[in-house]
């Protein structure tokens, strides 16, 4: 029966495996002939560092798992134990905790790439709609991770979290003791948020990942040109600016990452804790569900959304957000914005306005949390520059970027701090400024003159 | 060739692991009226020397309510000790060597006896830490700072930590102190002028006994508001002040390495896997370099 099937002569184990399973064409799709802009910049670097650090946490995170106790008679106990009695328990323990804030200082250094070369802008729609979603993914892995330790700061962080969907009409208090599976934050609660910190988010996320890099791979990379490579192509078909991703690329992100190694290890071998800021003091208390702390924050990389969620006072929804959406009003009435989309946004705002009157403050807070978030998702339809790259706009477009910028780091600044009353009125001024940045784009970012953008790329070979 | 390198290594670990482990929460004085905090002497926490004596005295003064149950005995063999040592003086009876440093107190004679259950003191000195300063500073300055005050249960208060249910340890070694508060109020017309102060001192003696006399002061004097605490000197130790800060120097030194205590081998490590990355890194740079000279 074997000899009815004609015989190929077979060349070595690729090929039976290329017959098989699209080996070699994947590694070409995506490495070797996967052609990636050669004036790539510093910027660069982080999408492939993120990489990095999600393979430190899940290798770190699956040790780890070998040792914790999700319990809350014994969590705690459990990662000092991982700390002191398993052979490299620290190490594994550091690099994870410390792994959790780089993930997020690579992860908006990569964002914040994407923002000024424009790289959300058509054809890339959906990579930046797919990093959107891995952003989000990565906020809830945080969280639920960050209760693991069950020191104090994790169980009151997660205590006020949770408490945030209790400020959701009707089905709020219903739907906090949903989420906690108790009255409190308990044990069901950190059961099920070990169960959701690692399977349930980080399978969303894996895939998540590999939909951003499919989709990347498809549409090809940005640069910080702007200029589509693909446009310019030589005999061979290969863009003319472009460059195998393989070999010149990887080699460029292996220095990319050991300058990252060394920071990431000066962090986890010389100041793990990071003054506070990477491990909070306050967690080296076990949780204790009768000792409300003092001053609960998040950990850093919240912070800026914390701010604009405790700048949402019933006082500034009246005098800070209602004029302002009347201003947005007046824009979209006075610019050629077609007749259906005023009426829309007329309708919008004089919902929002009753809704700021009739309902809570507390739950205005957390609807303006989650959109200082979930706003990013709109970026690709609200820029309406000409031109791509900020190398090209004009060079005032430049100075509303660093204001962006100075207003994130301000937030984030004060949400570390204990509430005062002028910390509250700075971090609503910069809650106004973060969403006029977004909400005026669609003028804003369509005014001004910008410069000639040229047909290739700038580079110059080293 | 490479022992110039383990010589260099072996001459920074100390230094850079004492910047590191100094780093971000240096010793500065706390803001917003809190007792200033003193800083505690880093250099004790490479001297084994001051660790054993810290540990001994952990032992035999704090391992009697507070318990310590996340560190093993037998790990002390990390500041020098054998495990002979360990069994000989540090093991209450019953104990074995690589027990976790527990306590026969129950919570429920804790709660009966104290009113409260003295905390474990594993990880006492990292949870102590604020921007203040660091856990060690506030433990040094906290175990320095306690004055007679007979209004208290025990006898005592504490500077540092007004009200602590504590009483004064070492009491024996120190001595008892009294306190001076000195506190001073604006006293403000109808328009919010300020047209006087009321200056207020609250002392107590070497007994706890408590006085207080209350001056009307100047407008002109132009005073700040707020509250300053001083304790008296010390009477009656075993010991110098200058010998009890030894003392509770040592001992915070041990918290700080009961705390954390792969710290050391920790920084140690560090400064290796550094070097390597940083000729990683110039190999890594060189092989970019020399790809990237293909592309024009």
């Amino acid at each position: 029966m074997a000899a009815a099937s004609p015989k190929k002569p077979i060349h070595g184990v690729m090929q039976w495996v290329d017959e098989r399973f699209p080996l070699t064409a994947t590694w070409k799709a995506h490495l070797s002939e996967y052609y990636a802009p050669k004036n790539f910049n510093i910027w660069y670097f982080f999408g492939s560092l993120a990489m990095l650090v999600l393979v430190i946490q899940i290798v770190t995170g699956i040790f780890l798992t070998m040792h914790y106790k999700p319990d809350a008679q014994h969590a705690f106990a459990s990662v000092e134990y991982i700390m002191r009695d398993v052979p490299w328990g620290w190490l594994v323990r550091y690099m994870h905790s410390t792994g959790a804030s780089a993930f997020f200082v690579v992860v908006y250094l990569h964002m914040f790439r994407a923002l000024i070369y424009g790289s959300y802008r058509k054809p890339r729609e959906l990579v930046w709609i797919f990093g959107c979603l891995i952003f989000l993914v990565l906020m809830a892995e945080a969280f639920f991770g960050y209760l693991l330790p069950w020191g104090q700061m994790s169980y009151w962080g997660a205590q006020v979290i949770v408490n945030l969907f209790s400020a959701i009409p009707f089905i709020g208090p219903e739907l906090s003791v949903w989420i906690r599976g108790d009255y409190v934050v308990g044990d069901a609660t950190l059961n099920r948020f070990f169960a959701f910190h690692v399977i349930a988010i980080p399978l969303v996320l894996l895939g998540l990942v590999a939909a951003h890099i499919v989709a990347l791979h498809e549409v090809g990379s940005n640069n910080p040109d702007g200029v589509e490579i693909k446009k310019l192509k030589d005999a061979q078909g290969r863009p003319l600016d472009g460059i195998p991703f393989h070999p010149y690329y990887t080699v460029h992100d292996i220095l990319g990452v050991s300058v990252f190694l060394i920071a990431f290890s000066a962090v986890v071998f010389f100041a793990p804790e990071m003054g506070g800021y990477f491990l909070e003091f306050n967690n080296f208390i076990p949780a204790d569900p009768l000792k409300t702390p003092p001053h609960i924050a998040p950990v850093w990389y919240f912070t800026p959304y914390y701010s604009i969620l405790r700048a949402i006072t019933e006082e500034f929804l009246r005098w800070g957000l209602i004029p302002f959406l009347l201003v947005y009003l007046a824009v979209v009435w006075l610019s050629r914005t077609r007749p259906l989309s005023k009426i829309v946004a007329t309708a919008a705002v004089v919902a929002l306005a009753v809704g700021f009157l009739v309902l809570d403050a507390k739950f205005w807070g957390v609807v303006a949390m989650g959109a200082s978030v979930l706003i990013f998702f709109a970026l690709p339809w609200i820029d309406n520059s000409p031109v791509k790259s900020i190398r090209y706009r004009p060079t005032w477009h430049k100075y509303l970027y660093a204001l962006f910028v100075v207003v994130f780091i301000v937030l984030g600044y004060f949400g570390v701090q204990a509430p005062s009353p002028i910390g509250e009125r700075i971090s609503q001024a910069c809650t106004l400024l973060y969403f006029a940045f977004f909400l005026f784009m669609p003028w804003w970012s369509a005014m001004g003159d910008p410069k000639p953008v040229p047909e290739r790329v700038t580079f110059a070979p080293h | 060739m490479t022992l110039w390198i383990q010589r260099l290594v072996a001459r920074l670990a100390p230094a850079i692991a004492a910047a590191a482990l100094i780093v971000a929460p240096a010793a500065s004085q706390a803001a917003g009226g809190g007792y200033p905090l003193d800083g505690f002497p880093h250099s004790k926490l490479f001297d084994q020397g001051a660790l054993q004596n810290g540990a001994k005295t952990f032992v035999n003064y704090c391992l009697n309510c507070h318990g310590a149950a996340l560190m093993r005995y037998n790990r002390l063999t990390d500041i020098g000790l054998t495990e002979q040592q360990i069994k000989e003086n540090l093991l209450f009876t019953g104990t074995k060597v690589g027990d976790p440093m527990r306590i026969a107190m129950t919570s429920s004679e804790a709660k009966e006896w104290f009113g409260a259950l003295p905390p474990d003191l594993s990880v006492i000195a990292r949870a102590r830490a604020s921007h203040d300063g660091s856990g060690a500073d506030w433990l040094y300055t906290y175990l320095r700072s306690y004055y007679r005050d007979a209004t208290r249960a025990t006898g005592w208060n504490n500077a540092v930590f007004q009200n602590v249910g504590m009483p004064h340890v070492f009491w024996e070694l120190q001595g008892a102190r009294g306190a001076t508060i000195e506190e001073i109020r604006a006293v403000k017309d109808d328009k919010g002028a300020t047209t006087g102060y009321v200056k207020t001192v609250v002392t107590y003696d070497n007994q706890g006994v408590r006085s207080e006399a209350t001056e009307k002061v100047d407008a002109s004097a132009h005073l700040h508001e707020g509250s300053v605490m001083r304790l008296g000197p010390a009477v009656g130790g075993t010991m110098t002040q200058a010998q009890y800060d030894e003392t509770v120097a040592d001992l915070v030194a041990f918290m700080t390495y009961m705390a954390d205590p792969s710290a050391r081998t920790r920084t140690r490590l560090g400064v290796w896997v550094l070097l390597f990355l940083f000729v990683f890194t110039l190999l890594a740079w060189w092989l970019n370099r020399e790809y990237w000279k293909d592309v024009k």
